[in-house]
């Protein structure tokens, strides 16, 4: 039985979640689960077996999110999208999804050390222009009663966002209001133990020591 | 499909307008939160979380968001219920028992302590208790925590639901249910703020 070791601040390293009820288990799935999983491998995640306890709001849940996200025939860029996830999770305190999506908004946007600002100092850290519009934005949305208005919508476009572009802040801002929900309230975040070999070989990294 | 879409009925949009033609551009997603729609108010099997229940939680959760066409959409669904009258006036009476502004609660102990914020820890009214009964009282509790401090949930209150007589399975629907009305009531207001800022633009 592995002990859980929460983190107690927002990061973009990987993390792992554990499930505060039962997961089904690997064997009890039918093809009925495997079509709510939508991609086989989830079978691995305690989380996607879990959620799939109700195949058909999964798989339905999943296919939403991967057209919000993944969807660049057009629109807006991935890495904004990432960006109004994250921003969405900093406000409402998903420290999960915040590192998975600020790992991805560092990845497509290349701006590693705005994002870890985004982190450590909060939803009112300055990133430019079109950045802050859209985390503004983000967090007017996440607001209940929601706090999206027209000045949000004056920001973005004078940021530069169409309005189809404004409609991807909204369903990815929207989107994560309910992605934060279930990793908050199901479950909660562990640090990854590192093993001894993968201590050895950081260490002998941070020293400078060469493996050559 | 032959169901209306739900999101662009509540949000007013048109066939042929221009919102509808950006969301046609994310036609997976459109059909997608259609389709989470449909499974969550019509399941293939309710057994674990009842219809009434959860036309009851929808109209608490969308009620807890303030007035919109979304919320009188669910108050609408619950009232239609065979049970749903008595149940309608407790919910509204719990409504105005639960409003506040979120989200608020703590962090993890630590660095993050400086950002908690206190707020309303709800409980349902005693004289609602019996018409509502254990189970949606419970849920009520855990639908008011989710919607306006989610990062305050704990273990505890899995078990709390479970002692309330929910199973591991209703458990998740009815996170999802929460869950999902968070996005859709969103991706409403969303839509309907930018198509009203784009009819301003026009008429200016």
């Amino acid at each position: 039985m592995s002990t859980v070791n929460p983190p107690v601040v927002f990061t973009q390293d990987e993390l792992g979640w554990v499930s505060w009820i039962d997961p089904l288990s690997e064997t009890e799935l039918t093809e009925r689960h495997f079509a709510g999983l939508v991609d086989r491998a989830r079978a691995k995640s305690d989380y996607f077996r879990l959620l799939v306890r109700d195949p058909e709001v999964l798989e339905a849940r999943t296919r939403t999110d991967k057209d919000i996200f993944y969807n660049v025939a057009d629109g807006l860029p991935r890495a904004e999208r990432e960006l109004a996830a994250a921003a969405t999770s900093r406000h409402n305190g998903c420290i999960y999804c915040a590192s998975v999506h600020a790992r991805f908004a560092s990845t497509y946007s290349r701006r590693r050390d705005d994002v870890q600002r985004l982190l450590d100092e909060g939803v009112k850290a300055d990133l430019g222009e079109r950045w802050n519009a859209v985390v503004k934005a983000s967090v007017a949305l996440a607001a209940t009663p929601i706090a999206f208005g027209p000045d949000n919508v004056e920001e973005l476009r004078r940021a530069g966002l169409d309005d189809a572009e404004i409609v991807d802040v909204i369903n990815g801002a929207s989107f994560f209001n309910w992605a934060n929900r279930l990793m908050l309230s199901l479950g909660e975040p562990s640090k990854k133990a590192i093993s001894p070999a993968q201590e050895l070989l950081l260490v002998s990294t941070l020293n400078g020591w060469s493996r050559a | 499909m032959s169901t209306q879409d739900i999101i662009d009925t509540l949000a007013g949009i048109e066939p042929g307008s221009a919102l509808d033609a950006i969301r046609a551009r994310r036609l997976q997603a459109r059909e997608n939160a259609q389709k989470s729609y449909l499974s969550l108010f019509e399941p293939i099997d309710s057994g674990e979380f009842s219809l009434s229940e959860r036309a009851a939680v929808a109209a608490f959760v969308t009620g807890l968001h303030g007035e919109s066409p979304v919320a009188a959409f669910y108050r609408e669904k619950l009232a239609a219920n065979a049970d749903g009258a008595p149940l309608l006036e407790a919910i509204t009476a719990e409504i105005e028992r639960g409003r506040t502004s979120g989200p608020y609660g703590a962090f993890p102990a630590g660095p993050l302590s400086i950002e908690n914020k206190a707020g309303l820890i709800y409980r349902v009214g005693a004289e609602r208790k019996p018409v509502l009964g254990a189970r949606l009282a419970a849920a009520l509790e855990h639908a008011h925590l989710l919607v306006f401090r989610p990062r305050d949930a704990s273990s505890a209150d899995m078990k709390a639901l479970l002692a309330a007589g929910w199973s591991e399975t209703g458990i998740v629907t009815f996170s999802q249910l929460v869950a999902f009305l968070s996005f859709q009531v969103r991706v409403v207001s969303g839509l309907r703020t930018l198509a009203a800022a784009s009819a301003q633009e026009l008429a200016s």
